[in-house]
């Protein structure tokens, strides 16, 4: 360590990094997930070029609703009803739930793409507003329901991938990561993949760049300019509103104010990372969420050798800053820029209504 | 596709027809003489109208959501009531009003930045973390000074606060000017690092030995002194001495004029010979700084010590004040005392009446949804003449995949 230093760190930080990539990989897909869905929701409303910074609201309203929904249902339906299936735990409430949370999800979205497609108001100070409006709204209904001690529905249980499937040398920790996890992550890493395809290779993806790009020309060429971006603007509201209800019925079983906890801020840098494309948005997720996972693992199992003490020494709080770092710097310019669609932010008027 | 993205952001915008149709109203009142009780109505209708519509909902909310908490039936006199114990807790006594002074402080100063960057065109949503860093610089610039004369150590502190707030300003400030990266995404990063930063430095460097929780030591000597009340502290005289400071700045002074006409179009200000760079750079300094500033008074005037889970929505609620007193310094004025109202008696209404204060929270988004709908607003009501938006803040989003300002 002495002669070497940095040599020797690197190996020790590789081998701490080795023992510990079950828990670091599993815990980094694990909350990755909202981090995605939220970047996959910007890149559907961004490629059709309107701005979407209320989806911190989207995710924290969608989070309280489903659970809220839940909890209701549990209370209502008769208990013949509330049996839940062996794979992935899913029951009737759980799906009410999930169900009302995607709906109050695509409502917020609605307002957004009434505001600035139909009223052309300014993206941001819209976004702005769910923002605001979900933090009081969330707050309000949940001090005032927190009297009752609500019981929400529980949680999707993970898939769990048997220990010898888990335990295959080399790419057993990988299908643990990806595959340990409940109905809505796995489909939210599956969701990427197709909105991916979709997007490069269909006849909506074309258009919906296309709009982005240069909504005049695409209007001229016959494509409906203001229908396509309410579409994309209120199933975008669908997706990261899946990100809510993540948090609040499949990561934790509960709802606490503020549970959102920037998500879908981090999740607007990983769209912007990922050069707004599903793929690229997954991966900066990741990226994202390893760096705390790694943060994590370092405060609770840093190894006993000369790095370790110097892991210890660096704060957990700079692994939570990181992706925020790497997000100004390349937005910066710094390392390869990150361009946005042309229209990305402007209001579209058409000719002919004039 | 990627290929031909320059030539095509290069390409004019297109004027909303929003923006014309507010600016013929407003072209043609003067030439029929309008009056200045005329002009004062035009600004104040609007923001008047969302205030009220904002408390009608807010009252259809709080009946509607009062047979949710546990053991009530719906009640109809709830508004009221919620309403009653608002006032009380605000304007209706004498304790009421020095916190409503106490809570608008920081609201005028963050708001003043906040406005200022709508002047120049930039969305600073970045008064959040310039408030916590100009907190947390203040208290360790205290500490620093912590056995000297106030006389010393309150000004040192609070010019502490207001360097580290330009600082958090100036970053994005910088990166949009000589890069094009949009103010609007690195504010909220750099939000994100300052609450990190925060954490990191109470629950290390600055922690107070021997506490339980992680906490600042007190700022000794840099405690403002209480002028007035039980609580109205000198940083008050501040914030309100600020506002005629700002307005001075923005409406009497060339600087201001700069700000104000790269704000309506950089091409055309830097060719009159401005530098639109240098000037984007130097107002979100300004900006950052009066943030950095309302979170300086906020922590030596009120709180004294800085816990880690040091909570406030002051940059957040900038933004609405901003948009509310159309990034005019009075009109902030006005509706930082609004909002400190608010606040105020928010704890009281809980109390009495039962009514979780997050309805605050709900108001205030209410208010700002009806004067971005401001349009339909004028349609139902009949208001012509009265000016009709959010001012100059319309086109916020227009520059957010622009390149860089030459």
């Amino acid at each position: 360590m002495t002669d070497i230093p940095v040599l020797g760190f690197i190996i020790q930080f590789a081998a701490f990094l080795i023992d510990q990539l079950p828990n670091i990989s599993h815990a980094a897909v694990a909350v990755s997930i909202p981090i995605a869905l939220a970047a996959l929701c910007g890149v559907v409303s961004e490629r059709s070029g309107v701005v979407n910074i209320g989806l911190e609201g989207i995710i924290l309203t969608a989070a309280f609703v489903g659970w809220v929904t839940g909890a209701a249902a549990i209370a209502i339906l008769p208990p013949e009803l509330e049996t839940t299936t062996a794979i992935f735990g899913i029951s009737l409430p759980l799906l009410i739930g999930l169900g009302a949370a995607l709906l109050s999800g695509m409502i917020l979205a609605a307002l957004h793409a009434w505001l600035t497609i139909s009223l052309r108001a300014d993206q941001i100070i819209s976004g702005v507003i769910i923002n605001i409006a979900a933090v009081g709204l969330t707050g309000y209904l949940n001090t005032l329901i927190s009297g009752s001690s609500p019981h929400g529905a529980g949680g999707f249980k993970p898939l769990n991938v048997p220990e010898n499937i888990a335990d295959i040398p080399l790419v057993g920790w990988l299908i643990n990561a990806v595959f340990d996890q409940g109905p809505i992550a796995i489909s939210a890493i599956i969701l990427v993949v197709v909105v991916q395809i979709l997007l490069f290779r269909t006849r909506w993806g074309l258009r919906t760049r296309a709009v982005g790009e240069h909504p005049r020309a695409a209007e001229t060429v016959g494509i409906n300019v203001i229908r396509l971006r309410y579409r994309n603007v209120i199933l975008s509201g669908a997706i990261a509103a899946l990100g809510g209800a993540y948090l609040s019925m499949e990561l934790t079983t509960s709802f606490q104010a503020g549970i959102s906890a920037g998500y879908g801020f981090i999740g607007l840098a990983a769209m912007i990372v990922g050069r707004w494309t599903p793929i690229g948005a997954l991966g900066a997720a990741l990226l994202f969420a390893s760096s705390r996972a790694i943060g994590r693992a370092i405060t609770f199992a840093a190894p006993d050798n000369a790095t370790g003490e110097f892991l210890k020494g660096i704060p957990p709080q700079f692994y939570d800053a990181l992706p925020y770092l790497v997000t100004i710097i390349i937005l910066a310019g710094v390392i390869g820029r990150s361009i946005p669609p042309a229209a990305d932010g402007q209001p579209y008027e058409r000719e002919a209504a004039a | 596709m990627t290929a031909d993205k320059p030539t095509l952001a290069a390409e004019p915008r297109p004027a909303s027809p929003n923006n014309k149709e507010g600016e013929s109203h407003e072209q043609r009142a003067p030439s029929r003489g309008r009056t200045i009780i005329g002009n004062i109505w035009s600004a104040l209708a609007m923001p008047l109208l969302a205030i009220v519509l904002a408390l009608g909902v807010g009252a259809i909310v709080i009946v509607l959501s009062s047979a949710l908490a546990p053991g009530k039936s719906f009640d109809l006199g709830l508004p009221l009531r919620a309403y009653q114990a608002l006032w009380e807790g605000s304007i209706g006594s004498a304790d009421g009003r020095v916190t409503i002074l106490v809570q608008a402080a920081p609201l005028i100063l963050a708001g003043l930045g906040v406005g200022l960057g709508f002047k120049a065109g930039l969305f600073n949503i970045g008064a959040q973390g310039q408030f916590l860093l100009g907190a947390v610089t203040a208290v360790a610039a205290a500490l620093v000074v912590r056995n000297s004369d106030p006389l010393i150590a309150i000004p040192f502190a609070l010019i502490a606060g207001c360097i580290a707030g330009a600082v958090w300003g100036f970053i994005p400030g910088f990166l949009k000017a000589f890069s094009g990266a949009h103010e609007v995404v690195t504010t909220i990063m750099m939000n994100f690092i300052a609450l990190a930063l925060v954490s990191w430095l109470i629950t290390g460097p600055l922690r107070q030995p021997r506490s339980p929780q992680p906490v600042t030591p007190n700022v000794g000597d840099a405690i403002l002194p209480v002028f007035f009340g039980r609580d109205g502290h000198i940083g008050i005289l501040i914030a309100f001495l600020a506002v005629p400071i700002v307005w001075f700045v923005l409406y009497r002074m060339t600087i201001g004029f700069q700000i104000r006409a790269v704000g309506a179009n950089p091409d055309a200000s830097r060719y009159a010979g401005m530098k639109p760079r240098r000037l984007i750079t130097f107002t979100m300094s300004l900006a950052g700084m009066l943030a950095g500033l309302a979170g300086t008074i906020n922590i030596l005037g009120v709180n004294h010590q800085m816990p880690a889970a040091y909570s406030t929505s002051v940059g957040f609620d900038a933004i609405t004040v901003a948009l509310l007193g159309r990034s005019n310094p009075i009109g902030i004025m006005l509706a930082a005392l609004l909002f400190g109202t608010l606040r105020a008696g928010a704890g009281l209404m809980q109390i009495n009446a039962g009514v979780p204060s997050e309805l605050v929270d709900l108001l205030e988004a209410i208010i700002l949804l009806f004067l971005v709908a401001s349009p339909v607003l004028r349609r139902v009501f009949r208001l012509r003449g009265v000016k009709s938006s959010l001012g100059t803040t319309e086109t916020m989003s227009r520059t957010y995949g622009s390149e860089a300002i030459r």
